[in-house]
């Protein structure tokens, strides 16, 4: 029997904020979140900010413990065998996130070696990856701070490649990205899949992206999960035509709503 | 839960086999990542180790004002200058081991660092030995660069003796900046400064510019726990009179050590929990 690629069941998390000298207001970033991800799949997560995406993932990449429930990466417990799950599982954030003054080259380097990749090994799979995500040879010594977005994002994209994840999360990987950068991100997601059997967690609020890239689309809400089936499916649910049609009708709201002051501390954290 | 995946048995196979490798090459990563941000910052690097040697000339100079003579002169002037570059030296040991995190947050990666498969000890230890390596080098420059510039007379020095009982005292010196290391996990506004406070606190009791003896009793109770006290001690004796490694330094240098280390690991291990359960490694503050 095949073990799913992600298992949560019930999972919490719930951040306080100060309130006072000695008091603590709770705000639930995951509600008692369930879901499962099958080998190979791509699913979509849509939700405004501050809804429990970036949680979500950060609970998946061990970088948070949680308040309740359970998380299973191949069958591997996620906060009891976490370093099992770290050689599984890598990340694409919606923030580059590279040391500005290092160049692409010694960026991946450092990384690398954190996943047992040694010197010999690096020179040679470096030029390979930056090469297949359209990074210019002539720019791997140069300093990150001179790269455009669209370029980290792709020097971002070459190091969870690096280590070659079974496990991809993807938390808003083309928020900012002009539209031909976008394009590239979206291309080598669907590579990832196709060529490296990756299963693949896209946190997203693009809507149309969501639908062209994923098999199921979940909606994560205040941190509550109202639904997670491919697209089809959600409309005939909602009996509306597009996804976003289904978010109204599924919470009441539409996505550029304004906020309530819960909302906005629940951004802060969530 | 046993898994049947290809990738759960791929990855056991893998940890089990591979593990010390892997440690190793992640131990490396951090030293080789130090030396291409210490080449980035190298002007900066060079005007902060002026400010060092300038530092250490001011404390110096203090010798000069005491109307004692020439030999005197020349004992004070030395026992001052090792005073100077000790503290120049556990400085850059705490300010490169708390950079484990407080640089990491700055530039944004640490939670791709904190992700990664490499163990948390071989995380630090890196750090430490790149600290220990540079602080070392710079040291010496500082050294240098004030004995020629005053003009000190250090005929029977034995340097040889002093690095190396730097190099010991260090491993205690590192498990303390793993404690304070912890610190801008804590309070990612404040904590990077807390660092400084565990330094000048170990300084003030372990006679950096005078003699233990002169501190109230309860500090001089307090200086014996401190690794830097026999650092002092020692460094000045290899230095004026060209004393050999003494085991009076050496085995409370050892002792300090092998308690610091699991101590500063455990502390930090704590600390990452707390922000974990906290979501204090996402915040840029």
């Amino acid at each position: 029997m095949s073990v799913p690629a992600v298992e949560v069941r019930d999972l919490e998390k719930v951040f306080y904020r100060r309130k006072g000298l000695v008091g603590r207001r709770p705000r639930a970033a995951l509600n008692r979140v369930s879901l499962t991800i099958e080998r190979g799949e791509c699913v979509a997560i849509l939700g405004q900010n501050g809804s429990g995406k970036s949680t979500l993932v950060r609970l998946l990449s061990t970088l948070l413990l949680p308040d309740g429930g359970e998380a299973r990466v191949f069958g591997y417990d996620v906060f009891r065998q976490a370093r099992v799950v770290r050689r599984l599982v890598n990340r694409v954030s919606v923030e580059a996130s590279f040391f500005k003054k290092m160049s692409a080259a010694e960026n991946l380097s450092y990384a690398a070696r954190f996943y047992g990749m040694a010197p010999s090994e690096t020179r040679r799979e470096i030029p390979r990856i930056l090469e297949r995500v359209g990074f210019p040879a002539s720019r791997r010594g140069e300093a990150m701070e001179n790269l455009s977005r669209g370029m980290q994002q792709k020097v971002a994209l070459a190091r969870a490649l690096l280590t070659s994840p079974v496990l991809l999360l993807l938390d808003e990987p083309t928020t900012g990205l002009d539209p031909r950068s976008k394009q590239e991100v979206q291309t080598f997601i669907r590579e990832m899949r196709e060529r490296h059997d990756a299963t693949i967690l896209l946190c997203t609020h693009d809507m149309k992206e969501a639908e062209e890239l994923a098999d199921r689309v979940g909606l994560l809400d205040r941190g509550e999960l109202l639904f997670l089936e491919p697209v089809a499916d959600v409309l005939d649910r909602y009996e509306v035509d597009t996804l976003e049609e289904a978010f109204f009708v599924a919470t009441g709201r539409t996505f550029e709503d304004e906020k309530t002051e819960e909302d906005e501390e629940r951004e802060v954290f969530a | 839960m046993s898994s049947t995946s290809a990738a759960g048995d791929v990855t056991q196979a893998f940890t089990r086999r591979r593990v010390v490798r892997d440690e190793l090459i992640g131990l490396y990563g951090v030293v080789e990542r130090n030396v291409y941000l210490t080449k980035r910052y190298l002007l900066w690097d060079l005007a902060f180790l002026l400010w060092t040697v300038a530092n250490t000339l001011t404390i110096v100079f203090i010798a000069r004002g005491v109307g004692v003579g020439a030999a005197e002169r020349n004992a004070l002037e030395t026992k001052l200058l090792v005073g100077g570059v000790i503290w120049a030296f556990l400085g850059i040991i705490f300010e490169i081991v708390t950079e484990t995190v407080a640089w990491e947050r700055w530039e944004g990666t640490i939670e791709y660092t904190f992700m990664a498969p490499v163990s948390r000890p071989v995380h630090l230890i890196g750090m430490g030995v790149y600290a220990v390596l540079y602080g070392l080098v710079r040291a010496a420059a500082v050294f240098a660069a004030v004995v020629a510039f005053i003009g000190i007379h250090v005929p029977h020095a034995n340097y040889g003796a002093a690095l190396a009982l730097l190099a010991i005292a260090s491993i205690s010196f590192i498990g303390v900046g793993m404690m304070t290391a912890v610190l801008p996990l804590v309070s990612p506004e404040k904590g990077t400064q807390l660092g400084f406070v565990a330094q000048g606190l170990m300084l003030v009791v372990s006679g950096v510019y005078y003699p233990v003896s002169v501190l109230p009793g309860w500090m001089q109770w307090v200086a014996k726990v401190s690794p830097a006290t026999y650092a002092l001690r020692g460094n000045r004796r290899q230095i004026l009179s060209g004393a050999g490694l003494a085991w009076a330094d050496v085995w409370p240098l050892l002792v300090i050590g092998a308690v610091s280390i699991p101590l500063g690991l455990a502390v930090f291990k704590a600390g990452e929990r707390y922000a974990k359960k906290r979501g204090k490694l996402k915040r840029s503050g």
